[in-house]
Protein backbone atom coordinates (compact mmCIF):
# COMPACT_ATOMS: atom_id res chain seq x y z
CA UNK A 1 0.00 0.00 0.00
CA UNK A 2 1.33 3.37 -0.93
CA UNK A 3 1.05 5.86 1.92
CA UNK A 4 3.04 8.78 0.54
CA UNK A 5 4.51 9.74 -2.79
CA UNK A 6 7.89 10.46 -1.25
CA UNK A 7 9.30 7.00 -1.74
CA UNK A 8 12.21 7.07 -4.14
CA UNK A 9 12.41 4.50 -6.86
CA UNK A 10 15.83 2.91 -6.58
CA UNK A 11 17.59 1.30 -9.46
CA UNK A 12 20.42 -1.05 -8.78
CA UNK A 13 22.97 -0.11 -11.36
CA UNK A 14 26.75 0.19 -11.09
CA UNK A 15 27.98 3.45 -9.63
CA UNK A 16 29.39 6.10 -11.86
CA UNK A 17 32.97 7.24 -11.47
CA UNK A 18 31.91 10.36 -9.58
CA UNK A 19 29.92 8.26 -7.15
CA UNK A 20 32.77 5.82 -6.66
CA UNK A 21 35.27 8.59 -6.08
CA UNK A 22 33.14 9.52 -3.05
CA UNK A 23 34.62 13.02 -2.95
CA UNK A 24 31.59 14.81 -4.51
CA UNK A 25 29.36 13.15 -1.93
CA UNK A 26 31.71 14.26 0.82
CA UNK A 27 31.59 17.86 -0.35
CA UNK A 28 27.81 17.66 -0.57
CA UNK A 29 27.70 16.45 3.01
CA UNK A 30 30.15 19.11 4.14
CA UNK A 31 28.02 21.82 2.54
CA UNK A 32 24.94 20.53 4.34
CA UNK A 33 26.65 20.60 7.74
CA UNK A 34 28.12 24.01 7.00
CA UNK A 35 24.61 25.31 6.29
CA UNK A 36 23.55 24.01 9.68
CA UNK A 37 26.55 25.73 11.26
CA UNK A 38 25.01 29.11 10.48
CA UNK A 39 21.40 28.17 11.19
CA UNK A 40 19.47 29.49 14.15
CA UNK A 41 20.06 27.23 17.12
CA UNK A 42 17.22 25.31 18.69
CA UNK A 43 18.65 25.51 22.20
CA UNK A 44 16.77 27.39 24.93
CA UNK A 45 19.26 28.33 27.66
CA UNK A 46 16.84 27.29 30.36
CA UNK A 47 17.33 29.10 33.64
CA UNK A 48 17.96 32.43 31.92
CA UNK A 49 15.58 31.89 29.06
CA UNK A 50 12.23 30.20 29.56
CA UNK A 51 10.26 28.67 26.76
CA UNK A 52 6.78 30.28 26.83
CA UNK A 53 4.05 28.04 28.21
CA UNK A 54 0.80 27.44 26.39
CA UNK A 55 -2.16 29.27 27.97
CA UNK A 56 -3.86 25.91 28.59
CA UNK A 57 -0.78 24.42 30.27
CA UNK A 58 -1.62 22.61 33.51
CA UNK A 59 1.11 23.28 36.04
CA UNK A 60 1.42 23.66 39.78
CA UNK A 61 -1.82 23.76 41.77
CA UNK A 62 -3.09 26.74 43.71
CA UNK A 63 -5.85 26.98 46.31
CA UNK A 64 -7.70 30.18 45.55
CA UNK A 65 -9.16 32.74 47.91
CA UNK A 66 -12.31 34.74 47.33
CA UNK A 67 -12.50 38.51 46.86
CA UNK A 68 -12.25 39.10 50.60
CA UNK A 69 -9.20 36.92 51.02
CA UNK A 70 -11.02 33.94 52.50
CA UNK A 71 -10.11 30.39 51.52
CA UNK A 72 -12.67 28.98 49.13
CA UNK A 73 -11.99 25.30 49.87
CA UNK A 74 -14.55 23.57 52.05
CA UNK A 75 -12.80 20.23 52.19
CA UNK A 76 -15.63 18.42 50.44
CA UNK A 77 -13.17 15.86 49.08
CA UNK A 78 -14.49 15.83 45.52
CA UNK A 79 -11.05 16.63 44.13
CA UNK A 80 -9.54 13.70 46.03
CA UNK A 81 -12.28 11.44 44.65
CA UNK A 82 -11.75 12.71 41.13
CA UNK A 83 -7.99 12.34 41.31
CA UNK A 84 -6.94 9.31 39.22
CA UNK A 85 -3.49 9.26 40.80
CA UNK A 86 -4.75 9.56 44.40
CA UNK A 87 -2.42 12.42 45.00
CA UNK A 88 -4.70 14.59 47.13
CA UNK A 89 -5.38 14.11 50.85
CA UNK A 90 -7.15 16.48 53.18
CA UNK A 91 -8.46 16.78 56.73
CA UNK A 92 -11.69 18.71 57.19
CA UNK A 93 -12.39 20.92 60.17
CA UNK A 94 -15.20 23.14 61.47
CA UNK A 95 -14.82 26.89 61.34
CA UNK A 96 -14.82 28.45 64.81
CA UNK A 97 -16.31 31.72 65.81
CA UNK A 98 -14.06 34.63 64.85
CA UNK A 99 -12.56 32.80 61.86
CA UNK A 100 -15.14 34.10 59.40
CA UNK A 101 -12.51 36.30 57.80
CA UNK A 102 -10.29 33.29 57.10
CA UNK A 103 -12.64 30.70 55.67
CA UNK A 104 -15.57 31.26 53.38
CA UNK A 105 -17.72 28.30 54.46
CA UNK A 106 -18.40 26.72 57.85
CA UNK A 107 -16.24 23.75 56.94
CA UNK A 108 -12.66 24.16 55.81
CA UNK A 109 -9.52 22.12 55.19
CA UNK A 110 -7.27 21.92 58.24
CA UNK A 111 -4.68 20.28 56.08
CA UNK A 112 -4.65 19.87 52.32
CA UNK A 113 -1.79 18.02 50.69
CA UNK A 114 -0.95 17.20 47.10
CA UNK A 115 1.88 14.80 46.34
CA UNK A 116 3.49 16.25 43.23
CA UNK A 117 5.27 12.97 42.53
CA UNK A 118 1.95 11.17 42.23
CA UNK A 119 0.09 13.96 40.47
CA UNK A 120 -0.25 13.53 36.72
CA UNK A 121 -1.45 17.10 36.17
CA UNK A 122 -4.62 15.96 34.41
CA UNK A 123 -6.71 18.77 35.84
CA UNK A 124 -9.63 16.59 36.96
CA UNK A 125 -9.48 18.13 40.45
CA UNK A 126 -9.98 21.53 38.88
CA UNK A 127 -13.04 20.23 37.02
CA UNK A 128 -14.42 18.47 40.09
CA UNK A 129 -14.22 21.44 42.45
CA UNK A 130 -17.68 22.92 43.12
CA UNK A 131 -16.23 25.96 44.90
CA UNK A 132 -13.75 27.00 42.20
CA UNK A 133 -11.01 26.61 44.81
CA UNK A 134 -8.34 24.49 43.15
CA UNK A 135 -6.68 25.51 39.90
CA UNK A 136 -3.67 24.35 37.92
CA UNK A 137 -1.61 27.42 37.09
CA UNK A 138 -0.53 27.78 33.46
CA UNK A 139 2.78 29.47 34.30
CA UNK A 140 4.28 27.51 37.18
CA UNK A 141 5.77 24.04 37.39
CA UNK A 142 6.75 21.94 40.40
CA UNK A 143 10.49 22.58 40.64
CA UNK A 144 12.97 19.74 41.15
CA UNK A 145 13.89 18.89 44.75
CA UNK A 146 16.37 16.62 46.48
CA UNK A 147 14.00 14.85 48.89
CA UNK A 148 10.75 13.01 48.29
CA UNK A 149 9.15 14.75 51.29
CA UNK A 150 9.63 18.07 49.63
CA UNK A 151 7.26 17.10 46.85
CA UNK A 152 4.31 16.84 49.23
CA UNK A 153 2.86 20.30 48.99
CA UNK A 154 0.85 21.40 52.04
CA UNK A 155 -1.38 24.40 52.47
CA UNK A 156 1.68 26.55 53.17
CA UNK A 157 2.74 26.22 49.52
CA UNK A 158 -0.64 25.72 47.87
CA UNK A 159 -2.86 28.48 49.22
CA UNK A 160 -2.78 31.66 47.25
CA UNK A 161 -0.96 34.36 49.20
CA UNK A 162 -3.17 37.20 50.45
CA UNK A 163 -2.44 40.59 49.11
CA UNK A 164 -1.46 42.83 52.07
CA UNK A 165 -4.27 45.22 51.18
CA UNK A 166 -6.87 42.50 51.79
CA UNK A 167 -5.34 41.28 55.06
CA UNK A 168 -7.01 41.90 58.39
CA UNK A 169 -5.97 41.42 61.99
CA UNK A 170 -8.82 40.03 64.11
CA UNK A 171 -11.42 41.21 61.65
CA UNK A 172 -10.07 44.75 61.32
CA UNK A 173 -8.81 45.76 57.87
CA UNK A 174 -5.15 46.83 57.75
CA UNK A 175 -4.50 50.52 57.14
CA UNK A 176 -2.53 51.32 53.96
CA UNK A 177 0.57 52.06 56.08
CA UNK A 178 0.32 48.72 57.84
CA UNK A 179 -0.19 47.02 54.48
CA UNK A 180 2.95 48.68 53.11
CA UNK A 181 4.95 47.67 56.17
CA UNK A 182 3.75 44.09 55.73
CA UNK A 183 4.61 44.16 52.03
CA UNK A 184 8.16 45.31 52.83
CA UNK A 185 8.52 42.62 55.45
CA UNK A 186 7.36 39.96 53.01
CA UNK A 187 9.70 41.26 50.32
CA UNK A 188 12.69 40.93 52.64
CA UNK A 189 11.94 37.36 53.57
CA UNK A 190 13.60 34.78 51.41
CA UNK A 191 11.19 32.88 49.27
CA UNK B 1 71.02 44.03 23.03
CA UNK B 2 70.25 40.48 24.03
CA UNK B 3 73.03 37.97 23.55
CA UNK B 4 71.48 34.56 23.24
CA UNK B 5 73.34 31.44 22.30
CA UNK B 6 71.50 29.57 19.58
CA UNK B 7 70.79 26.67 21.93
CA UNK B 8 69.15 28.97 24.48
CA UNK B 9 66.98 30.48 21.82
CA UNK B 10 65.96 27.08 20.56
CA UNK B 11 65.03 25.88 24.02
CA UNK B 12 62.81 28.94 24.41
CA UNK B 13 61.12 28.15 21.09
CA UNK B 14 60.72 24.51 22.09
CA UNK B 15 59.21 25.50 25.42
CA UNK B 16 56.78 27.92 23.77
CA UNK B 17 55.79 25.30 21.18
CA UNK B 18 55.31 22.76 23.98
CA UNK B 19 53.07 25.13 25.93
CA UNK B 20 51.21 26.12 22.78
CA UNK B 21 50.59 22.50 21.79
CA UNK B 22 49.09 21.81 25.20
CA UNK B 23 47.01 24.98 25.12
CA UNK B 24 45.74 24.27 21.63
CA UNK B 25 44.94 20.67 22.54
CA UNK B 26 43.06 21.90 25.61
CA UNK B 27 40.97 24.28 23.61
CA UNK B 28 40.50 21.70 20.86
CA UNK B 29 38.33 19.75 23.29
CA UNK B 30 36.21 22.84 23.75
CA UNK B 31 36.23 23.69 20.04
CA UNK B 32 35.26 20.14 19.14
CA UNK B 33 32.22 20.28 21.37
CA UNK B 34 31.16 23.73 20.23
CA UNK B 35 31.64 22.89 16.55
CA UNK B 36 29.77 19.61 16.97
CA UNK B 37 26.96 21.51 18.64
CA UNK B 38 26.84 24.20 15.98
CA UNK B 39 26.75 21.65 13.19
CA UNK B 40 23.81 20.00 14.96
CA UNK B 41 21.86 23.23 15.61
CA UNK B 42 22.83 23.33 19.28
CA UNK B 43 24.98 25.81 21.18
CA UNK B 44 27.35 23.49 23.07
CA UNK B 45 28.97 24.11 26.44
CA UNK B 46 28.27 27.66 27.59
CA UNK B 47 28.00 27.37 31.37
CA UNK B 48 31.60 27.52 32.63
CA UNK B 49 32.75 31.11 32.27
CA UNK B 50 31.87 33.45 29.40
CA UNK B 51 30.79 31.36 26.39
CA UNK B 52 31.91 28.29 28.31
CA UNK B 53 35.57 29.22 27.83
CA UNK B 54 36.53 27.72 31.19
CA UNK B 55 35.08 24.35 30.18
CA UNK B 56 38.53 22.78 29.52
CA UNK B 57 39.52 23.77 33.05
CA UNK B 58 36.44 22.05 34.45
CA UNK B 59 37.19 19.00 32.34
CA UNK B 60 40.77 18.92 33.61
CA UNK B 61 39.58 19.07 37.22
CA UNK B 62 37.19 16.23 36.47
CA UNK B 63 39.91 14.18 34.79
CA UNK B 64 42.39 14.65 37.62
CA UNK B 65 39.94 13.86 40.41
CA UNK B 66 38.62 10.64 38.88
CA UNK B 67 39.64 7.27 40.22
CA UNK B 68 42.81 5.75 38.80
CA UNK B 69 41.65 2.33 37.79
CA UNK B 70 43.82 -0.63 36.93
CA UNK B 71 41.99 -3.59 35.43
CA UNK B 72 42.70 -6.99 36.90
CA UNK B 73 45.37 -8.90 35.03
CA UNK B 74 46.66 -5.79 33.32
CA UNK B 75 50.36 -5.27 32.87
CA UNK B 76 50.65 -2.29 35.18
CA UNK B 77 53.94 -0.87 33.95
CA UNK B 78 52.92 -0.99 30.29
CA UNK B 79 49.44 0.22 31.20
CA UNK B 80 51.02 3.43 32.49
CA UNK B 81 53.65 3.54 29.77
CA UNK B 82 51.10 3.49 26.92
CA UNK B 83 49.51 6.92 27.42
CA UNK B 84 52.90 8.40 28.35
CA UNK B 85 54.38 7.23 25.05
CA UNK B 86 51.39 8.52 23.09
CA UNK B 87 51.76 11.92 24.73
CA UNK B 88 55.57 12.11 24.40
CA UNK B 89 55.56 11.28 20.70
CA UNK B 90 52.72 13.71 20.04
CA UNK B 91 54.66 16.51 21.73
CA UNK B 92 57.98 15.62 20.11
CA UNK B 93 56.78 15.82 16.54
CA UNK B 94 56.14 19.56 16.60
CA UNK B 95 59.79 20.34 17.35
CA UNK B 96 60.90 20.55 13.72
CA UNK B 97 58.00 22.58 12.37
CA UNK B 98 59.06 26.07 11.29
CA UNK B 99 56.58 28.40 12.92
CA UNK B 100 58.00 31.56 11.47
CA UNK B 101 60.74 33.17 9.44
CA UNK B 102 63.80 34.66 11.10
CA UNK B 103 63.63 37.42 13.67
CA UNK B 104 66.60 39.55 14.55
CA UNK B 105 67.62 41.39 17.70
CA UNK B 106 70.61 43.55 16.93
CA UNK B 107 73.21 41.26 15.45
CA UNK B 108 71.47 38.04 16.38
CA UNK B 109 69.12 36.45 13.94
CA UNK B 110 67.00 33.48 14.86
CA UNK B 111 64.58 31.24 13.11
CA UNK B 112 61.24 30.56 14.80
CA UNK B 113 61.76 26.83 14.82
CA UNK B 114 62.60 24.34 17.56
CA UNK B 115 65.32 22.38 15.83
CA UNK B 116 66.37 22.65 12.24
CA UNK B 117 67.39 19.25 10.99
CA UNK B 118 67.95 18.42 7.36
CA UNK B 119 65.66 15.38 7.75
CA UNK B 120 62.77 17.34 9.27
CA UNK B 121 60.06 15.52 7.38
CA UNK B 122 61.56 12.15 8.28
CA UNK B 123 61.62 13.22 11.91
CA UNK B 124 57.89 13.97 11.84
CA UNK B 125 57.19 10.68 10.11
CA UNK B 126 59.31 8.65 12.48
CA UNK B 127 57.93 10.17 15.62
CA UNK B 128 54.33 9.99 14.43
CA UNK B 129 54.82 6.31 13.57
CA UNK B 130 56.14 5.78 17.09
CA UNK B 131 52.86 7.22 18.36
CA UNK B 132 51.02 4.10 17.37
CA UNK B 133 53.16 2.21 19.88
CA UNK B 134 51.46 4.15 22.67
CA UNK B 135 48.09 3.00 21.38
CA UNK B 136 49.31 -0.56 20.83
CA UNK B 137 50.95 -0.92 24.23
CA UNK B 138 48.03 0.65 26.06
CA UNK B 139 45.47 -1.48 24.27
CA UNK B 140 47.45 -4.66 24.75
CA UNK B 141 48.29 -4.03 28.41
CA UNK B 142 44.64 -3.49 29.33
CA UNK B 143 43.88 -7.22 29.25
CA UNK B 144 40.62 -6.50 27.47
CA UNK B 145 39.55 -7.89 24.13
CA UNK B 146 37.99 -4.64 22.98
CA UNK B 147 41.16 -2.74 23.82
CA UNK B 148 43.25 -5.30 22.00
CA UNK B 149 41.01 -5.15 18.93
CA UNK B 150 41.25 -1.36 18.93
CA UNK B 151 45.02 -1.54 19.26
CA UNK B 152 45.37 -4.03 16.43
CA UNK B 153 43.15 -1.92 14.23
CA UNK B 154 45.19 1.18 15.06
CA UNK B 155 48.41 -0.57 14.14
CA UNK B 156 47.22 -2.01 10.84
CA UNK B 157 45.50 1.23 9.88
CA UNK B 158 48.57 3.32 10.62
CA UNK B 159 50.83 1.01 8.67
CA UNK B 160 48.49 0.94 5.66
CA UNK B 161 48.05 4.67 5.46
CA UNK B 162 51.63 5.59 6.21
CA UNK B 163 52.58 4.01 2.89
CA UNK B 164 50.25 6.17 0.86
CA UNK B 165 51.17 9.19 2.95
CA UNK B 166 54.86 8.70 2.36
CA UNK B 167 54.35 8.19 -1.37
CA UNK B 168 52.25 11.33 -1.70
CA UNK B 169 55.02 13.13 0.12
CA UNK B 170 57.67 11.86 -2.27
CA UNK B 171 56.15 13.97 -5.01
CA UNK B 172 56.65 17.07 -2.88
CA UNK B 173 60.19 16.04 -2.03
CA UNK B 174 60.96 15.50 -5.72
CA UNK B 175 60.11 19.14 -6.34
CA UNK B 176 61.85 20.54 -3.27
CA UNK B 177 64.90 18.28 -3.32
CA UNK B 178 65.16 18.49 0.45
CA UNK B 179 63.55 17.00 3.54
CA UNK B 180 64.08 20.13 5.61
CA UNK B 181 60.74 21.70 6.43
CA UNK B 182 62.37 25.13 6.58
CA UNK B 183 63.72 24.74 3.07
CA UNK B 184 60.39 23.46 1.76
CA UNK B 185 58.65 26.47 3.29
CA UNK B 186 61.15 28.97 1.94
CA UNK B 187 60.98 27.47 -1.54
CA UNK B 188 57.26 28.13 -1.70
CA UNK B 189 57.76 31.85 -1.83
CA UNK B 190 60.70 33.53 -3.50
CA UNK B 191 61.21 37.29 -3.49
CA UNK B 192 60.60 38.95 -6.80
CA UNK B 193 59.18 35.88 -8.50
CA UNK B 194 55.63 34.76 -9.11
CA UNK B 195 55.65 31.65 -6.97
CA UNK B 196 52.89 29.29 -6.04
CA UNK B 197 52.31 27.21 -2.94
CA UNK B 198 52.67 23.48 -3.35
CA UNK B 199 48.91 22.93 -3.31
CA UNK B 200 48.75 24.37 -6.82
CA UNK B 201 51.39 21.94 -8.07
CA UNK B 202 50.28 18.95 -6.01
CA UNK B 203 46.47 18.94 -5.72
CA UNK B 204 46.21 15.15 -5.95
CA UNK B 205 49.09 14.68 -3.56
CA UNK B 206 47.42 17.01 -1.10
CA UNK B 207 44.14 15.09 -1.20
CA UNK B 208 45.98 11.80 -0.60
CA UNK B 209 48.05 13.34 2.18
CA UNK B 210 44.96 14.85 3.79
CA UNK B 211 43.02 11.58 3.75
CA UNK B 212 46.02 9.77 5.20
CA UNK B 213 46.41 12.45 7.87
CA UNK B 214 42.83 11.74 8.94
CA UNK B 215 43.65 8.04 9.17
CA UNK B 216 46.93 8.64 11.01
CA UNK B 217 45.28 10.76 13.68
CA UNK B 218 42.45 8.23 14.11
CA UNK B 219 39.79 10.76 13.23
CA UNK B 220 36.38 10.07 11.78
CA UNK B 221 35.78 8.62 9.19
CA UNK B 222 38.81 6.50 10.14
CA UNK B 223 38.28 6.29 13.89
CA UNK B 224 38.03 2.53 13.95
CA UNK B 225 40.58 2.06 16.75
CA UNK B 226 38.30 3.83 19.19
CA UNK B 227 34.88 3.42 17.65
CA UNK B 228 32.52 3.44 20.59
CA UNK B 229 29.68 1.77 18.71
CA UNK B 230 31.66 -1.41 18.14
CA UNK B 231 34.52 -1.55 20.61
CA UNK B 232 33.16 0.26 23.70
CA UNK B 233 36.04 2.72 23.71
CA UNK B 234 38.59 0.92 21.57
CA UNK B 235 42.14 0.97 22.90
CA UNK B 236 41.26 3.27 25.79
CA UNK B 237 38.27 1.26 27.05
CA UNK B 238 39.97 0.46 30.36
CA UNK B 239 41.51 3.87 30.86
CA UNK B 240 40.19 6.39 33.32
CA UNK B 241 41.35 9.57 34.99
CA UNK B 242 44.23 11.53 33.50
CA UNK B 243 45.62 8.51 31.64
CA UNK B 244 42.54 8.67 29.46
CA UNK B 245 43.09 12.42 29.37
CA UNK B 246 46.60 11.90 28.02
CA UNK B 247 45.28 9.72 25.19
CA UNK B 248 42.64 12.27 24.24
CA UNK B 249 45.20 15.05 24.52
CA UNK B 250 47.66 13.17 22.36
CA UNK B 251 44.98 12.81 19.70
CA UNK B 252 44.37 16.55 19.62
CA UNK B 253 48.07 17.35 19.60
CA UNK B 254 48.43 14.95 16.67
CA UNK B 255 45.70 16.85 14.87
CA UNK B 256 47.54 20.07 15.55
CA UNK B 257 50.79 18.63 14.21
CA UNK B 258 49.09 17.12 11.17
CA UNK B 259 47.47 20.49 10.44
CA UNK B 260 50.83 22.21 10.85
CA UNK B 261 52.54 19.74 8.52
CA UNK B 262 49.85 20.14 5.88
CA UNK B 263 50.11 23.91 6.13
CA UNK B 264 53.88 23.79 5.80
CA UNK B 265 54.04 21.26 2.98
CA UNK B 266 51.17 22.41 0.82
CA UNK B 267 49.98 25.83 1.97
CA UNK B 268 53.19 27.77 2.12
CA UNK B 269 53.84 27.54 5.85
CA UNK B 270 54.50 30.99 7.24
CA UNK B 271 54.47 32.61 3.80
CA UNK B 272 51.62 34.85 2.86
CA UNK B 273 50.88 36.61 -0.43
CA UNK B 274 52.77 39.83 -1.18
CA UNK B 275 54.99 39.56 1.90
CA UNK B 276 58.11 40.75 0.09
CA UNK B 277 56.22 43.57 -1.55
CA UNK B 278 54.97 44.62 1.89
CA UNK B 279 58.50 44.49 3.31
CA UNK B 280 60.01 46.45 0.45
CA UNK B 281 57.25 49.02 0.67
CA UNK B 282 57.88 49.46 4.40
CA UNK B 283 61.59 49.89 3.81
CA UNK B 284 61.46 52.12 0.78
CA UNK B 285 58.50 54.42 1.40
CA UNK B 286 57.95 54.22 5.17
CA UNK B 287 61.62 54.46 6.14
CA UNK B 288 61.69 51.28 8.24
CA UNK B 289 64.89 49.41 8.87
CA UNK B 290 65.15 46.17 6.92
CA UNK B 291 65.48 44.12 10.13
CA UNK B 292 62.38 45.51 11.81
CA UNK B 293 60.37 45.20 8.60
CA UNK B 294 61.47 41.58 8.39
CA UNK B 295 60.49 41.05 12.03
CA UNK B 296 57.03 42.39 11.29
CA UNK B 297 56.70 40.10 8.28
CA UNK B 298 57.78 37.17 10.46
CA UNK B 299 55.17 37.94 13.10
CA UNK B 300 52.47 38.30 10.45
CA UNK B 301 53.63 35.06 8.86
CA UNK B 302 53.44 33.21 12.18
CA UNK B 303 49.93 34.54 12.69
CA UNK B 304 49.11 33.42 9.16
CA UNK B 305 50.53 29.95 9.76
CA UNK B 306 48.41 29.58 12.87
CA UNK B 307 45.38 30.76 10.93
CA UNK B 308 46.05 27.99 8.40
CA UNK B 309 46.54 25.46 11.21
CA UNK B 310 43.30 26.47 12.91
CA UNK B 311 41.55 26.27 9.56
CA UNK B 312 42.75 22.69 9.18
CA UNK B 313 41.77 21.83 12.75
CA UNK B 314 38.32 23.19 12.00
CA UNK B 315 38.24 21.08 8.86
CA UNK B 316 39.15 17.98 10.88
CA UNK B 317 36.24 18.63 13.22
CA UNK B 318 33.87 19.61 10.44
CA UNK B 319 34.54 16.30 8.67
CA UNK B 320 34.16 14.37 11.92
CA UNK B 321 30.61 15.64 12.41
CA UNK B 322 29.67 15.10 8.77
CA UNK B 323 30.89 11.69 7.66
CA UNK B 324 29.99 8.28 9.00
CA UNK B 325 32.74 5.83 9.89
CA UNK B 326 34.14 3.50 7.23
CA UNK B 327 33.72 -0.23 7.57
CA UNK B 328 36.96 -2.02 8.22
CA UNK B 329 37.18 -3.64 4.79
CA UNK B 330 36.33 -0.32 3.12
CA UNK B 331 39.15 1.30 5.07
CA UNK B 332 41.65 -1.28 3.92
CA UNK B 333 40.42 -1.20 0.33
CA UNK B 334 40.67 2.58 0.23
CA UNK B 335 44.18 2.49 1.63
CA UNK B 336 45.70 -0.32 -0.40
CA UNK B 337 43.85 -0.37 -3.70
CA UNK B 338 43.04 3.30 -4.21
CA UNK B 339 45.34 5.65 -2.32
CA UNK B 340 48.63 3.83 -2.89
CA UNK B 341 48.15 3.43 -6.70
CA UNK B 342 46.98 7.05 -6.86
CA UNK B 343 50.09 8.14 -5.00
CA UNK B 344 52.26 6.20 -7.44
CA UNK B 345 50.47 7.83 -10.38
CA UNK B 346 51.03 11.17 -8.71
CA UNK B 347 54.74 10.47 -8.45
CA UNK B 348 54.85 9.54 -12.15
CA UNK B 349 52.97 12.68 -13.19
CA UNK B 350 55.20 14.86 -11.03
CA UNK B 351 58.30 13.18 -12.42
CA UNK B 352 57.09 13.76 -15.97
CA UNK B 353 56.29 17.40 -15.31
CA UNK B 354 59.70 17.96 -13.72
CA UNK B 355 61.37 16.20 -16.64
CA UNK B 356 59.68 18.49 -19.15
CA UNK B 357 60.33 21.51 -16.98
CA UNK B 358 56.72 22.45 -16.35
CA UNK B 359 57.29 22.62 -12.62
CA UNK B 360 60.46 22.54 -10.60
Amino acid sequence: MQLTNRAKKLEKKPMTLAERAYLPAIFQGLSITMRHFFMKKATVRYPEEVRPFSPVFRGLHVLKRDEQGRERCTACGLCAVACPAEAITMVAGERKKGEEGLYREEKYAISYEINMLRCIFCGLCEEACPKAAVYLQPDKIAPPRYERDEFIYGKDRLVEPVSPDARSVRGIQLTPEQADALRNKLAQQPA
Amino acid sequence: MIELPALGWQSIVIFVVFALSLLIATYCTYAERVIAAFLQDRVGPDRAGPYGLLQPLADAVKMFTKEEFFPGGANKALFIFGPCLAMITALMSSAVIPFGNNVSFGNNSFFLQGIEVNVGMLWVFGVVSLGVYGVMIGGWASNNKFSLLGAVRAASQNISYELAMGMSLIAVLMMSGTLSLREITLQQSVAGEWHFWNIVKQPLGFIIFCVCAFAETNRTPFDLPECETELVGGYHTEYSSMKLGLYLFAEYINIFVASAVMSVLYFGGFNFPFQYELRDWLVSSQGWELASAQNLITVLGTVGLFAKIFGFIFFFMWVRWTLPRFRYDQLMRLGWTILIPLAVVNILITGGLILFGVIQ
